[in-house]
């Protein structure tokens, strides 16, 4: 039963990619490009070189470690749309660290990583209590702290953290080279960054299948009152999921600035969040699927500079065809079970009117 | 003349309208008596167009009526007033009563006030037409949604057990507007459970069991026939073993509790260890109310309720759970198991294999599978709830309890469930009672009550009626109490 | 709406500070008129019972849509309908993934509301910084020249004086038509309205197309009247704010207008006192969300409801209550 159902289910997703490249298709040939050159340009783009690769991989990390943290909370039936907010805040701290931890580099980096996680988890218990205790939904309340986030963000960049003399949202002055997290030989990319996003899924990988703490989540997600029933406190568990979750939002705002940006800037949440809702949705919230899928997400987006170099195109091609695939996606698997359930019913009433 | 013709009518397993078929005279009362799941509503919804009968024809006047919604079936004169009427609450009561009027673009509020005075003239009936529905009681929204299908000409008023929630003096006046819409020529069609009100109301009725019609009579008829037909014969229970029945388990002193539909009133009772105490009482009357006290998940606005001497009034559910209460109750797959995880997650979440911060999945799938097999539930530790029939999901969730259990509190333990299954059941639970656990359940199956109950309670309208010794009384008897009837 | 009353008053203090009023006001009302189209269409969307998420990213679309059209055309009007139909299309989507296929309608809205964003951002490419044309101005004779209010109200154009319009044609018709009667009581308790002989369905689909159509007026007001022309991120996150300011308008046409006045009035401040207080300028269009994230924490303490259960015209001010079947889907068997 199970086997048969998950081949429909892959059959359909087949569907949905093939249905979405056909349409994304006809979108580049009704731009003038070359739809055939254009996924190979994005395919160049992304892995064509290993300078490429890096860039891709710079991608992939925050996107990794955002989808990780929405793993978790979609597991406990959480829209957590706020955790672009709760990346800009670790970012934040993680900034302040930066400026303000005395030591060698390395202290500094750890200190950086841990004020990251912790700007996070506060930023993601105060959408959960909002939710829990002030009766805000929790996609209202994160957007809202996630406008109030940024406006921290711009405040402290053109006040107190300006570099001197100039004002501009062009960010703050860039860190100290020791405090920048160690990159492999000549690339951008930092070792550090790889295994901090590699450790983060799959830590949420065992997170939400070993233990005990992801097991009463997903009840929670699946079915409040009867995980209540069963004495699984909701409250309790669904502020340890926004926790968690911010935490991890918060250590992908560090590598935004520790690793990439090496500096504080509005913008710099990057829409990571955003998108690994999207990786998310596609992964059908499970753990494994992450990595692959944003690695995918990842080589779209960088491989879509190449498209506006080479094709005129603009860049935002990357997030178009990231949309479609995940719209076909969650349209197919919504009709699949729509014909499920009406051929189940016509089945109920066939059977009545033959007795 | 209206006629129901072989109507069937399946949900999933269940068949709810098995070959019914009903006649009504115009310008009667006819009541349509039957026990909770007989198929009352289902019967009534398909006549009103709310829901598509798999087979079976409707005649009106001699005419075949065909109906696919409520808004062709208001048009052909047929309307149905629900249990709790269908309004919109913050709308008021105008707006309510405007709702699906044939108006024109504009709406026109003094006309359709003017009509809406008239109407509650006629019927001696009270409201503001400014209030906002929300705060009529359910008697009052009943009244304005009588005068609501009258205002559209309906001439078929099917009012579906319509005195649940309504006070004693609501209840007069509703009876009073029947009779006098009867005598302006309309036909009434009377859902119930009650035994009294369908020998207080009704010209004739016709009564369903378990999906199909048992008789039709034309009242009055004596009582014990009404309840033969509702309930099946009589049956006097057999012996049972005894059971040594210890101290206090729970006791309830003086409990009032307001819900929506029905208020518990100062009830005061007791169970003991081994005992087995059947909730007996049509529903919405208290029963569900009363376990859910016992479970902690609701607290008592008035009284005191004690677990073994102790006061646990303010005490909620997981600390009730914790001093070895157990509840199941009767939404198997919305409040007693996790839909989409396994049965290996379930005992993972909540066995008897001691779990750390990592989950031991090993002793959780051998438990899981030993008590599969134990319990002879057919499924494997890969299954998940919402794929289990009701009576292995019952199976389930019985393989669940703790070994030792102080209180077992079930909602409808065997609704639904094939003999063979309800039969185990049982057998699980009565040898829970060697063990010294007190058991509370409530059933609307009479035979049920008197066969595995030590004691009965009844209750009526949040009221306890009667409590009752099991060896000591039968099915007529309880027919009647339930039906709120004191039979002396 | 005690937001609103809370926050009108630095507001008002900010543009007597600011001066030249009845210029002010004109500037805040021109300003407002795209966010009013845009909230009024999700309002009645909402009223429904359904949720369009994508918002802001169906407001940029439309906006790009809006423009490039007037632009290859020259004609504003094409601009305005290509936008609508833009827009109404995006709806649909919604419509349709809810009401057919069941699924979950914040998760579509979400990814429509990436997916538009970005598309926005790749057609909108050869439109950015592109002189275009604009909705022309149309002075009201005789009311024109009334002091104070004439250049507050009479000095504008179509696209402007088409936001009072809407405001108004919503409230008449929410409330004083069958039809918007229907439509409240499907996002209100869609069981009642069935027995009551509604099409549910057919309601759905068709005001949340009306609704997506009149966001992506807003969309086009927005490029072709108020920020003229395009280019990437142009009506940033004005979308969330018209989410936001339906929920605080409590779904009522004039509280939701009075909503995106005050914000446009916060704007106007924020603009003029920027040479004067740069930092608090920066922060000001960031306050309306956490003024409204606190109000709702507020209202929803339990004293406070039972303040408004007492005195029922107070509950009324205070009542923010959604339409009670707002985001459910309805099996109409």
């Amino acid at each position: 039963m199970n086997a048969d159902r998950r081949r429909t289910e892959l059959r359909g997703m087949l569907f949905a990619v093939a249905g979405a490249t056909v349409v994304v298709a006809f979108l580049l040939l009704a731009l003038g490009a070359n739809p055939w050159e254009a996924f190979k340009l994005l395919y160049e783009g992304s892995f064509g070189s290993m300078a490429k690769l890096s860039a891709t991989l710079l991608v992939w990390v925050p996107l990794v470690i955002a989808s990780a943290s929405l793993v978790i909370t979609y597991n406990t039936g959480l829209w957590n749309i706020g955790v672009e907010g709760q990346i800009v805040m670790g970012a934040i701290f993680a900034t302040w660290a930066a400026r303000t931890i005395p030591g060698p580099g390395w202290v500094v980096i750890v200190a950086g990583i841990i004020a990251g996680i912790l700007g996070g988890v506060f930023w993601g218990l105060l959408a959960g209590v909002l939710k829990t205790h002030g009766g805000v939904n929790e996609i209202f309340g994160g957007l809202g702290l996630f406008f109030v986030s940024l406006g921290l963000t711009t405040y402290l960049v053109i006040g107190p953290w300006s570099r001197e003399g100039v004002a501009s949202t062009s960010g703050t002055d860039l860190f100290e080279r020791d405090v920048w997290f160690p990159r492999i030989g000549s690339l951008d990319v930092s070792w550090l960054s790889l295994v901090l996003a590699v450790v983060a899924i799959a830590g949420v990988y065992l997170l939400m299948r070993g233990t005990m703490f992801g097991l009463k989540l997903k009840a929670i997600g699946n079915s409040m009152s009867s995980s209540a029933r069963l004495g699984v406190a909701s409250n309790r568990y669904m502020l340890g999921a926004f926790a968690v979750a911010g935490g991890l939002a918060g250590l992908a705002g560090t590598t935004q600035v520790m690793a990439f940006h090496h500096k504080l800037v509005p913008s710099v949440s990057g829409g990571f969040g955003f998108l690994g809702i999207l990786v998310v949705l596609l992964a059908g919230f499970r753990a494994a699927p992450v990595a692959p899928l944003a690695l995918f997400f990842a080589a779209l987006s960088v491989g879509a500079s190449q498209l506006e170099l080479r094709l005129e195109l603009d860049s935002s091609v990357g997030g178009v065809i990231q949309g479609t695939l995940v719209l076909f996606v969650l349209m197919a698997a919504g009709w699949q079970r729509r014909r499920a359930d009406l051929r189940a019913a016509a089945r109920e009433a066939q059977a009545g009117s033959a007795q | 003349m209206l006629e129901l013709l072989d109507i069937h009518k399946h949900f999933g397993a269940v068949r709810a309208n098995d070959g019914v078929t009903m006649r009504v005279e115009a310008g009667t009362i006819h009541g349509l008596l039957g026990e909770n799941g007989a198929g009352k509503s289902t019967l009534m919804k398909v006549l009103a167009g709310f829901i598509t009968a798999d087979s079976g024809t409707i005649h009106l006047a001699d005419e075949p009526l065909e109906v696919s919604n409520p808004r062709e079936s208001v048009a052909a004169g047929i309307g149905l007033l629900h249990q709790d009427p269908l309004l919109c609450l913050p709308f008021s009561v105008l707006e309510n009563f405007m709702l699906g009027r044939p108006e024109s673009l504009v709406l026109d509020p003094d006309t359709a006030r003017a009509e809406l005075e008239e109407l509650a003239t006629r019927f001696d009936f009270q409201f503001s037409p400014d209030a906002t529905a929300r705060s009529l009681t359910v008697g009052e929204r009943q009244q304005l949604e009588i005068l609501r299908l009258l205002s559209l000409g309906v001439r078929v008023l099917i009012l579906d057990e319509p005195t649940t929630a309504i006070s004693a003096s609501q209840r007069v006046l509703l009876f009073a507007t029947l009779r006098k819409l009867t005598d302006e020529g309309l036909t009434v069609i009377f859902v119930s459970h009650k035994l009294e009100e369908i020998e207080e109301i009704c010209d004739r009725a016709t009564v369903l069991r378990a999906g199909q019609v048992t008789g039709e009579v034309e009242l009055p008829v004596p009582a014990a026939q009404l309840v033969s037909l509702m309930f099946g014969k009589a049956i006097v229970p057999e012996e049972r073993a005894d059971v040594a029945i210890g101290d206090i388990v729970i006791e309830l002193d003086g409990v009032t509790v307001a819900e929506r539909l029905v208020t518990l009133q100062d009830v005061s009772v007791a169970a003991k260890a081994g005992e087995v105490v059947g909730l007996a009482g049509l529903a919405g009357s208290g029963q569900q109310t009363m376990l859910r006290i016992c479970a902690g998940q609701r607290k008592p606005d008035q009284g005191v309720v004690r677990l073994h001497g102790e006061d646990v009034t303010s005490k909620g559910y997981n600390q009730h759970l914790d001093l070895g209460v157990h509840w199941l109750p009767a939404d198997r797959l919305g409040e007693g198991l996790v839909e989409g995880l396994t049965v290996t997650e379930h005992f993972a979440l909540a066995g008897d294999t001691p779990q750390g911060f990592v989950v031991d999945w090993q002793g959780a799938e051998s438990e899981a599978r030993t008590k599969i097999t134990h319990f002879s539930v057919k499924g494997t530790t890969d299954s998940t709830p919402e794929s289990l029939s009701g009576g292995n999901q019952q199976r389930l969730l019985l393989a669940m309890m703790p070994d030792h259990v102080e209180l077992l509190l079930m909602e409808h333990p065997t609704r639904g469930l094939d003999i063979e299954s309800a039969e185990w059941v049982w057998h699980q639970i009565l040898e829970r009672r060697t063990d010294g656990t007190a058991v509370l359940f409530s059933s609307a199956d009479l035979d049920e009550l008197l066969r595995y109950s030590d004691r009965i309670l009844v209750f009526f309208a949040g009221e306890l009626l009667r409590e009752l010794v099991a060896s000591e009384t039968d099915t007529e008897e309880l027919g009647y109490l339930i039906g709120g009837k004191d039979r002396q | 709406m005690m937001t609103g009353l809370f926050a009108s008053v630095p507001i008002i203090i900010g543009l007597a500070i600011v001066g030249d009023l009845d210029v002010t006001t004109g500037t805040v009302i021109a300003g407002a008129a795209p966010l009013i189209y845009a909230t009024i269409g999700e309002t009645i969307t909402e009223k429904a019972g359904v949720v369009n998420l994508s918002l802001d990213g169906s407001l940029l679309l439309s906006a790009m849509a809006g423009f490039g059209i007037a632009f290859l055309s020259g004609s504003v009007i094409l601009g305005f309908l290509a936008a609508a139909a833009v827009s109404a299309l995006v709806a649909l989507i919604i419509a349709y993934a809810g009401i057919e296929l069941r699924l979950n309608q914040i998760a579509v809205g979400f990814v429509l509301f990436l997916l538009c964003t970005r598309l926005s951002a790749l057609l909108g490419a050869p439109f950015v910084r592109e002189p275009g044309p604009a909705v022309p101005k149309l002075e009201i004779p005789l009311l024109a020249d009334i002091p104070f209010l004439g250049k507050a109200l009479f000095q504008h154009n179509l696209s402007i004086y088409g936001s009072f319009v809407v405001v108004l044609v919503a409230y008449w018709f929410f409330y004083r038509t069958r039809p918007g009667l229907e439509l409240q009581a499907v996002g209100e308790r869609p069981e009642s309205a069935f027995a009551r002989g509604v099409s549910v369905r057919r309601v759905r689909y068709f005001y949340t197309i009306l609704g997506g159509a009149l966001v992506g007026i807003g969309g086009a007001a927005f490029s072709l009247d108020q920020k003229f022309g395009w280019s990437e991120g142009h009506v940033r996150n004005f979308g969330w704010i018209a989410l936001a300011i339906v929920i605080f308008g409590g779904w009522h046409p004039f509280r939701v207008a009075l909503g995106c006045y005050l914000f446009g009035a916060l704007q106007v401040v924020a603009l003029k006192l920027q040479p004067v207080f740069p930092g608090l300028s920066q922060v000001l269009p960031i306050l309306p969300f956490p003024t409204m994230i606190l109000t709702l924490v507020v209202i929803n303490r339990p004293g406070f409801r039972a303040l408004g259960d007492r005195f029922g015209s107070l509950r009324k001010f205070l009542a923010s209550e959604p339409p009670a079947a707002l985001g459910t889907n309805f099996e109409q068997q």
